[in-house]
């Protein structure tokens, strides 16, 4: 009878963990606030920065359809795609790849890391510089490989204890295979192109054009609303299968719903701007910093993926002298924070 | 009581003594058989096929010294520099791969996947763009210091914390430096365009380029590399058993394991600076020897390097077969062959032990 607590102090505890709650989602909404600023603001820098830097007014003249010399065809043509590419193949690798970490439960899952976004690269390129198909029917084409390869490396990995280890190596083995076949299409490519080779090994901006905006924007618009409804249902999930059941969740009807629509946006923003290195990977542990525990992370996370890629753009363009595509930016930046979540998660024990 | 331990002691012994003396005998004699039946395809197949008389007439029109007289006989001298190159290189790699597992006891350990050829790649780009060096005498060196630094780097990272270097550390480590390595790799190239042409040539591993020049190069390296991995083959046999035991049985285990290093990585490295990153070789072949003739090095190394002769010279064969009229690298074909091997290694249960 003595452990029951007194009601003041239940009272003064209700009121704490309220409080808490407000805190953070007050700390969530403010990140999420910043992060879309911060997203509004790097598109606005891709589009007037440049050779020639336009001013707002231009801008503004541009997209009401005015004809501005030099502007219309610079900014109209070249940039405003190139930032709305950007921006949406960053949101969606951003929402994919936090959705896969959260879902297995492993930082290091994510699409790009496990090779589904090889498999996307290797359709894309195959269909594109081998085929010459159009650009719509690719999209489809790479869609069909990124979920073949999601299936092929889940059924691979199934059975038996531990499958998150062994996915992970087995998505790796099938993410070098699939590496091979982006080689042999480069190589087999009548005209050898260095830019077009470039955007399949890495991924790049370089070549966006009015056309790939809509699929893109389709897939974006319907997808990372989806993922953003069951993102309470993934936090569930990440409790482990039991849980989520007895917490009301239809566990394989979400999780197919959940692998499908993260598979297909990453593939979609592969076929589109080819594999940007780890932004997929890095964008859930990030973020997962600045909001803290306890709160669904796929729209800052998409949020932040669009960050990444819009500022890599940046760096690569106009940091150096020659222009790097934002796939060695977003490479040599994410590697070495790989390498130390590997330290520090193989430190504390985890990840066998 | 004794019997059950006699029954334990039989089957422990079973699969080295006996029965293992009349499979390795059959292995011994399929491998032999097997690297003559490659070597015949390799001349035999290509953009011209060409009939058994007229690799006989080649043959021996080479082995005088002349060039032989019809153009099928031609074809086949043509086709007798990157035989021997895909004989020595997947020889050395096999032979490296298992020795890179034996002193990691990890499955996983190979050239490829611990993103050493990546590291050698990474050097000799710099070499190329920032040194102007073009010949392969040159960055056969700098290929062999990249592929050194990069071995002892991803393997430090894959065996930090409790269980030291388990499949998945390694993999992941070597994934990500392969990643970082990579992007360094394009940073370095994109702006110029005459080191990006020298490049190519090497980006997907193949035994096309072969010259007698660069073979003599690094001969031997590989001579020296691998007579220190059949030295140190009964040292690695001790360590298998765990560090305590090998220092039990008299093996000094940090030369024997730092030897062996130095001769995995030397065999890769020099195969990697002459015929391009070639991924795979190393992880399959040293399995299926294993399977065959079980652990024992002393048979494990040298049948290893047997299989890989074998499978890089069938894979250069059967690249050209498919990329006919033109052909496919070796590298792509064996990247192919390996990744389902990679995941039946990930997939049997006791993956961590070997």
């Amino acid at each position: 009878m003595t452990t029951l607590p007194a009601t003041p102090d239940l009272a003064a505890r209700t009121a704490l963990v309220r409080a808490g709650r407000i805190r953070r989602s007050r700390r969530r909404v403010i990140v999420i606030g910043c992060l879309a600023v911060a997203v509004l603001a790097l598109v606005a820098a891709v589009i007037m920065v440049g050779n020639t830097i336009y001013p707002v007014s231009d801008v503004l003249a541009v997209l009401r359809g005015e004809s501005v010399p030099g502007a219309s065809f610079t900014v109209g043509t070249l940039r405003i795609p190139r930032a709305l590419i950007g921006a949406l193949a960053g949101l969606a690798f951003g929402a994919a790849g936090t959705t896969f970490q959260t879902m297995l439960r492993n930082p290091l899952a994510s699409p790009d890391v496990i090779g589904i976004s090889a498999g996307a690269s290797a359709a894309a390129v195959l269909c594109l510089v081998v085929l010459h198909w159009s650009g719509t029917a690719t999209m489809f084409a790479a869609l069909i490989a990124g979920v073949a390869t999601a299936a092929a490396i889940y059924f691979a990995a199934r059975g038996g204890e531990s499958t998150g280890g062994r996915l992970i190596l087995i998505g790796i083995g099938i993410g070098a295979m699939l590496d091979a076949v982006v080689s042999y299409a480069i190589q087999r490519a009548a005209e050898w192109d260095v830019a077009v080779a470039m955007r399949w090994l890495t991924g790049s901006l370089n070549g966006s054009r009015w056309e790939n905006v809509l699929p893109l924007g389709i897939a974006v618009a319907v997808l990372l609303p989806l993922l953003a409804l069951l993102s309470r249902q993934l936090r569930a999930l990440e409790l482990g299968d039991a849980a989520a059941t007895s917490l009301g969740v239809r566990v394989d009807h979400v999780r197919i719903l959940l692998v499908l629509a993260a598979v297909a946006l990453t593939c979609f923003a592969t076929a589109t701007t080819g594999p940007i290195a780890f932004v997929a990977f890095l964008a859930g542990p990030i973020v997962s910093r600045l909001v803290g525990h306890g709160s669904s992370l796929t729209i800052p996370a998409a949020l932040m993926g669009a960050c990444l890629v819009l500022t890599s753009d940046l760096i690569g363009q106009f940091a150096f002298d020659t222009r790097f595509p934002v796939g060695v930016i977003t490479g040599i930046l994410g590697a070495p924070y790989l390498l130390f979540l590997l330290i520090r998660t193989s430190r504390r024990g985890g990840s066998s | 009581m004794t019997s059950v331990h006699a029954s334990v002691d039989d089957r422990r012994r079973a699969p080295t003594t006996q029965v293992g003396a009349r499979r390795r005998a059959l292995t011994i004699a399929g491998l032999i058989l097997g690297v003559g039946i490659a070597i015949l395809l390799s001349l035999a197949f290509g953009s011209r096929t060409v009939s058994l008389a007229e690799i006989v007439d080649g043959l021996t029109s080479w082995a005088q010294g002349r060039t032989a007289a019809d153009i099928g006989a031609i074809a086949v001298q043509e086709r007798i520099p990157r035989t021997v190159l895909a004989i020595m290189a997947g020889a050395a790699l096999a032979l490296s791969g298992a020795l890179m597992q034996a002193i990691t006891r990890n499955p996983i350990a190979d050239p490829g996947i611990l993103g050493v050829n990546t590291g050698a790649a990474l050097a000799v780009v710099c070499g190329i763009a920032f040194f102007g060096i073009t010949s392969p005498y040159e960055y056969l060196w700098l290929a062999l210091g990249g592929a050194v630094l990069t071995a002892i780097f991803v393997y430090n990272v894959g065996s930090v914390g409790p269980g030291g270097s388990t499949p998945i550390k390694l993999a992941l480590a070597g994934a990500a430096t392969t990643a970082a390595l990579g992007s360094l790799v394009s940073a370095v190239l994109l702006p110029r365009t005459a080191a990006m042409d020298t490049f190519r040539f090497w980006q997907v591993g193949g035994v096309g380029g072969a010259d007698w020049g660069t073979m003599a190069v690094i001969a031997p390296l590989l001579i020296a590399g691998t007579l220190v991995a059949f030295i140190c083959a009964p040292g690695l046999n001790a360590l298998a058993l765990g560090d305590d035991v090998a220092v039990g049985l008299g093996v000094r285990i940090g030369r024997t394991r730092l030897l062996a290093a130095v001769a995995g990585v030397v065999l890769c490295a020099a195969v990697t600076a002459v015929a391009g990153p070639i991924a795979f070789v190393g992880l399959m072949v040293p399995h299926v020897v294993r399977m065959l003739v079980g652990p024992d090095q002393r048979w494990m190394l040298p049948l290893s390097a047997l299989g890989g002769a074998i499978l890089l010279t069938l894979a250069d064969t059967i690249g050209r077969l498919i990329g006919y009229p033109g052909e496919t690298e070796a590298g792509i074909v064996t990247a192919f062959v390996g990744a389902p091997v990679l995941v039946i290694i990930a997939r049997r249960s006791r993956m961590r032990a070997l």
